[in-house]
């Protein structure tokens, strides 16, 4: 890049706002997934929509690619820089721009953290519904790139069902309105493939969030198994018997180990623990608490506590939230897993990874979000042993491929970026993915906006943006267009 | 060769190669109960598989025909009037429910499978796709995924878009493209079961998708509430959405010959809703409880549907507000339509409202003009979906923003010859 670029941006973004030198650049060059690095030419922070217009104009003109990011806590290197480019940090636009209880509508920029729009409702009984186990630090920018899920999305859905619109900067740095804060606008869902596009289709500067009312209550009920397939057996009565709880988590002997080492949780020694939580009114509540609880001792459950106030609630998930983290505890280093299965497939999937994980002669921790099928299996390894990383690569995707085999998918909520972009193809035929392709050729033919993520095979754009495709009928001179 | 003869030539090539995909008797000459909008259709063709309706896909873009895809025709009027018709594109043989898998909370449908059938084949395992469509004996799963057709359960399910979770699109090439897949939960690629629910068959035809389910509710009940005025209504609607109350649905009915009502939907156990059902007596301090029962739950599809009191001319049009506009939204109705029309509304807690006109074909067509433009004002949107023999031509959709140039782009990636729909929706795409 040449210095005429560089003061052109720092006179968007001023002094501040330029990042070239190599030591701060450093920061930039992985997300949460770092085995995957690459230096950025410079990073960006604008501070408005129109910085990021400004910026994304000069990206277009020069042919810079340009990678958005917002908290950085990505783990499959969506947000890594690419090759002579540039990243777009959008930690600046921070504010939360209106707060609308009437209409249970937030609008946020993209750099807002999620437990802060949370944070500001929650005096009157409010939240915001996706819960990513990393929401005290991840943006919402973010969330929105990677569609985020969370525990409890198995009741309340993911970041796209309250998403209701979007400000966008496309790729050529136009500006475009998608969604709103009314529902159904007419035309296509844009929004609806925006989110979880995984920053492909262009940087969003403007969020419109519902939020939810608070339930009347929520109790949480966890549960000690013998192993995975009794706690499996009892999801399935649970939801077989017309429930769709809050939350349903399961963690594997492992797993618990990690969490009792890391956060005291005080959690049963067994070997699997089941979380169950309910919400809503009381009354029902209790009813159906009542019921999950017959069907775990049914199931074989020997322990099983229910947590009635909050702090005693906070400490049942205070373990599961730090399970991946509380690896550490338990193993030098590690792989967190994402894939999803049809939840029936629990217990041959256990086993076949119980397989794997003894060929491969490594340990594998499991942790699941059970309602939904989402296992997070955990590929502990250690780095200093020579070929051991190697394995525990291979062993990582061996389990993606039996997701695969079982109907599932090769990500639930962590998005493909470049780690997984190899497996879209396991995942999917070429036309599938040929047919996502003409979306990104239509928001953005040049192929500047995060480039190199997601697809396995580039395609290109071909002809011009916008060029018009004469009609055969209209070419032979018949029909004319109306 | 002159225009129509080369015309008629591309039609009878046509018809014969389409014999050969599909076998002759699927392929015939479209009547007078095929027409599209007042626009008559050359062929009715139905594939008996995905594949042939690919195939025939192709064959209609590659000799430049226009393709109606239709399902059970129930709001084949919804939309623009099309440029050009020539095949219809019938999804009447895939019907199948392919896979119920019932303890994942999931099924796999073909398209042209009717929502009445499909529901019945759910409630078997006390499943259901949670949401109450218009007309569900006839509907067909790809013309209400096209139409993004919801009802009152949105409130609490959400609308398509939240529970399909997997399409197969036929492309205008021929190309059959799946996305999503049979797990809730899945983020590998772009969201392209939800760019197709609402596109109205614009970017390719839905073949077969993948929803996710809800059980059955255990218990239901209805609490239905006599209101002084749409006011009062509003403040009530907005009492209970902002309570802790778990209601399943909630709207608001008025018109010209009703006082406004409030409708709340409750589901689930016994105790649960005894306790709810209190808890809401006491936030009701208008009339008492007027009347108990699911049929003020069919209100939209009265409104929607022809023969409501054999009524002669009107509109129907579907509109969204904000939550907090309701009221004004229906006041607004009221003062337009005046003395000279007959009106009746439906509005979801959601902002979401059906409004059906009745009266001279003008004064209808300038009332949505007006109510349109107050309905944006305010970010909202006015779609026409019926509209009476002598109301002029009047767009379906309103103004689309910023993103049509966008939605453009989209369009000619998937559909650069307009075979699919051509002229029916935004911006006469």
């Amino acid at each position: 890049m040449e210095s005429r670029i560089f003061d052109e941006l720092r006179g968007i973004v001023g002094r501040r706002g330029l990042i070239t030198s190599r030591g701060e650049l450093h920061t930039y060059e992985c997300d949460g997934l770092t085995n995957f690095r690459v230096l950025p030419r410079a990073v960006l922070l604008p501070d408005s929509t129109e910085q990021v217009q400004k910026i994304v104009r000069v990206c277009h003109r020069e042919r810079i690619p340009f990678v958005a990011r917002g908290s950085g806590t990505g783990l499959s290197g969506g947000a890594l820089p690419v090759e002579n480019g540039v990243v777009i940090s959008l930690t600046r636009m921070k504010r939360i721009l209106e707060v609308d209880f009437a209409n249970a509508r937030v609008v946020v920029e993209p750099g807002v953290i999620n437990l802060d729009v949370t944070g500001r409702v929650a005096p009157q009984e409010y939240f915001y519904a996706p819960d990513p186990s990393s929401q005290s630090i991840c943006s919402i920018g973010g969330n929105v790139a990677e569609n985020s899920g969370g525990a409890h999305c198995l009741k309340y859905g993911f970041t796209t069902t309250h998403v209701l619109g979007l400000e966008v900067v496309l790729a050529d740095g136009s500006l475009v309105h998608l969604g709103g804060k009314t529902l159904d606008a007419p035309g296509y869902d844009l929004m609806g493939v925006f989110v979880g596009s995984e920053g492909t289709l262009g940087i969003a500067t403007k969020i419109i969030l519902r939020v939810v009312k608070r339930p009347e209550c929520a109790r949480t009920l966890l549960a000690a198994f013998p192993s995975t397939n009794e706690a499996g057996a009892a999801v399935s009565d649970t939801i077989a018997a017309g429930m769709l709880p809050a939350a349903i988590e399961m963690m594997d002997n492992l797993a618990i180990q990690a969490a009792e080492a890391a956060v005291h949780a005080n959690y049963p020694n067994c070997g699997a623990l089941l979380l169950v939580e309910l919400d809503g009114p009381v009354a029902e509540v209790a009813a159906l608490m009542a019921h999950v609880d017959e069907i775990c001792r049914k199931n074989g459950a020997w322990e099983i506590r229910i947590a009635q106030s909050d702090a005693e609630r906070a400490l049942v998930w205070k373990g599961r939230k730090a399970a991946f983290a509380a690896m550490g505890r338990i193993s030098p280093n590690y792989i967190v897993q994402d894939g999803v299965i049809p939840r029936t497939e629990l217990p041959n999937v256990m086993r076949e990874i119980g397989r794997l994980s003894r060929e491969a002669g490594l340990r594998v921790a499991n942790v699941f979000h059970a309602g939904d099928g989402n296992l997070h299996p955990l590929v502990l390894f250690d780095r200093r042993i020579p070929g051991q990383e190697e394995t525990a690569e291979l062993l990582s995707s061996r389990i993606l491929e039996l997701c695969i085999a079982a109907g599932g998918s090769i990500t639930g909520e962590h998005g493909v970026g470049e780690d997984k972009k190899k497996m879209m193809s396991k995942m999917y035929s070429e036309p599938d993915l040929e047919t996502m392709q003409r979306v990104r050729c239509a928001f953005d033919p040049l192929q500047l906006s995060n480039p190199s993520k997601i697809f396995p095979t580039p395609r290109l754009c071909g002809e011009k943006p916008g060029e018009y495709v004469a009609h055969p009928l209209e070419a032979a001179g018949i029909a004319e267009r109306f | 060769m002159d225009a129509s003869v080369s015309a008629k030539t591309t039609a009878n090539t046509f018809e014969t190669d389409a014999r050969a995909i599909v076998t002759a008797q699927y392929v015939r000459t479209a009547g007078t109960n095929d027409v599209v909008a007042g626009v008559q259709p050359g062929f009715v063709v139905e594939p008996g598989s995905e594949q042939e309706l690919a195939k025939v896909l192709k064959l209609a873009n590659a000799a430049g025909l226009a393709v109606i895809p239709r399902g059970g025709g129930t709001k084949l009027e919804w939309g623009n009037r099309p440029a050009r018709a020539d095949v219809i594109l019938s999804t009447a043989r895939l019907h199948r429910v392919i896979e119920h898998a019932w303890a994942d909370l999931t099924v796999s449908v073909e398209a042209g499978c009717t929502i009445g059938k499909l529901q019945e084949a759910l409630a078997k395992h006390g499943q259901r796709l949670a949401l109450d469509a218009l007309w569900p004996e006839h509907a067909t799963v790809g013309g209400v995924l096209s139409t993004n057709d919801s009802g009152a359960l949105r409130l609490r399910f959400g609308s398509l878009r939240d529970l399909v979770i997997g399409v197969t699109l036929a492309l205008a090439d021929g190309t059959l493209a799946s996305s999503g897949g049979r797990v809730v939960k899945n983020v590998a690629g772009y969201d392209l079961p939800k760019l197709a629910t609402g596109a109205l068959g614009t970017l390719g035809v839905i073949t077969r998708a993948f929803f996710r389910l809800h059980p059955l509710p255990q218990e239901t009940r209805t609490i239905s509430c006599a209101m002084k005025d749409t006011q009062e209504a509003q403040r009530l609607v907005l009492a209970i959405q902002n309570s802790k109350l778990a209601h399943s649905a909630l709207q608001m009915r008025s018109g010209a010959e009703i006082r406004p009502r409030v409708d709340v939907l409750f589901e689930g156990t016994e105790a649960g809703l005894t306790a709810q059902m209190e808890q809401l007596k006491l936030m009701i301090n208008a009339e008492p409880v007027a009347g108990y029962g699911r049929r003020v739950w069919s209100a939209r599809q009265e409104i929607c549907s022809a023969d409501n009191n054999g009524a002669g001319e009107f509109a129907v049009a579907k509109f969204a507000t904000l939550p907090a506009l309701i009221a004004g939204t229906v006041d607004t109705i009221a003062r337009l339509a005046a003395a000279e029309l007959r009106w009746s509304v439906v509005a979801q807690a959601t902002g979401i409202g059906w409004v059906r006109l009745e009266g001279k074909g003008q004064v209808v067509e300038s009332v949505l003009r007006e109510l349109r433009a107050e309905l944006e004002r305010d970010g909202g949107s006015l779609v026409i979906a019926h509209r009476p023999a002598g109301m002029a031509e009047l767009d379906a959709w309103g103004n689309v923003g910023d993103a049509l140039a966008l939605m453009s782009a989209v369009k000619r990636r998937f559909d650069p010859g307009r075979t699919l729909n051509p002229g029916r929706f935004v911006g006469e795409i």
